[in-house]
């Protein structure tokens, strides 16, 4: 996790097409001049963070579902729920699964998981649009590989 | 067995807090209920999960942008309601 880029999963570690669901993982870093402020002498991952890694992981798993022809762009958010604190170093499992693909719109509910306890949920809604330009989505491509974005799996889904 | 109608005010009322006797069918959802964009993808996940379709809203879009369509032939709901009809007797077809 390159916390302070706003790159908040680390690795897709399953993507699957059949069942709309997606799987992956992310290690809070031990230190950022984030938990310098939130809080000091008792860091946590902040909320809002957790809540924009599962819209990463959802948005991953918009991206392969319309197979590279659409960006989701995180539009709203629906009961969300910080169920447990997150500290620096601890591990995420983070998932989500596609509830419903809209005409320029997308529905995914995500939930994170942090030594097996559930951290925090909701349901996430995207605008789907067409790439803004060719850097916007070749940086995405770029993004993709460094994930470890299943692209064979497109072909096949 | 609602109606069309019945069933889309009262996605409408519920999702955008609108007092139900305010929605009529000659009202249109931008103008008449101050509905927005973002509101409308609320409004349309529910009419797509209700009635088992997809709503085309990119192509309404378009064609409103476009100038080949206005947007009372999509958003005013007598009409919104016709089109949920015709995709949903396409989908049984």
């Amino acid at each position: 996790m390159r916390i302070e880029y706003f790159q908040l999963i680390d690795r897709i570690v399953d993507l699957d097409l059949a069942q709309q669901t997606i799987r992956t993982e992310a290690r809070v870093p031990s230190a950022s001049t984030i938990f310098e402020g939130h809080f000091p002498g008792y860091p946590l991952m902040p909320g809002v963070l957790l809540i924009e890694a599962m819209a990463q992981t959802s948005g991953w798993l918009v991206i392969a579902v319309t197979k590279f022809s659409r960006m989701p762009f995180f539009a709203a958010l629906k009961d969300a729920k910080l169920r447990s604190f997150v500290h620096p170093g601890q591990n995420l499992s983070l998932s989500a699964k596609l509830l419903h693909e809209g005409s320029g719109y997308a529905v995914t509910k995500a939930e994170i998981r942090c030594d097996d306890k559930l951290a925090c949920n909701a349901e996430i809604t995207f605008r789907l649009v067409e790439f803004p330009n060719a850097q916007f989505r070749a940086n995405m491509e770029k993004m993709a590989a460094i994930l470890e974005f299943p692209m064979g799996n497109l072909a096949h889904g | 067995m609602p109606s069309t109608f019945e069933t889309v005010a009262n996605i409408i009322s519920e999702t955008c807090d609108i007092p139900r006797e305010t929605i009529k069918p000659e009202s249109h959802a931008i103008n008449d209920l101050g509905i927005d964009s973002l509101d409308f993808l609320d409004i349309a996940f529910a009419i797509d999960k209700a009635f088992g379709i997809k709503m085309p809203l990119e192509q309404w879009t378009q064609e409103v942008n476009d100038g080949k369509a206005t947007t009372e032939q999509y958003f005013q709901l007598n009409n919104l309601c016709t089109r949920i009809d015709e995709l949903v007797a396409a989908k049984g077809a």
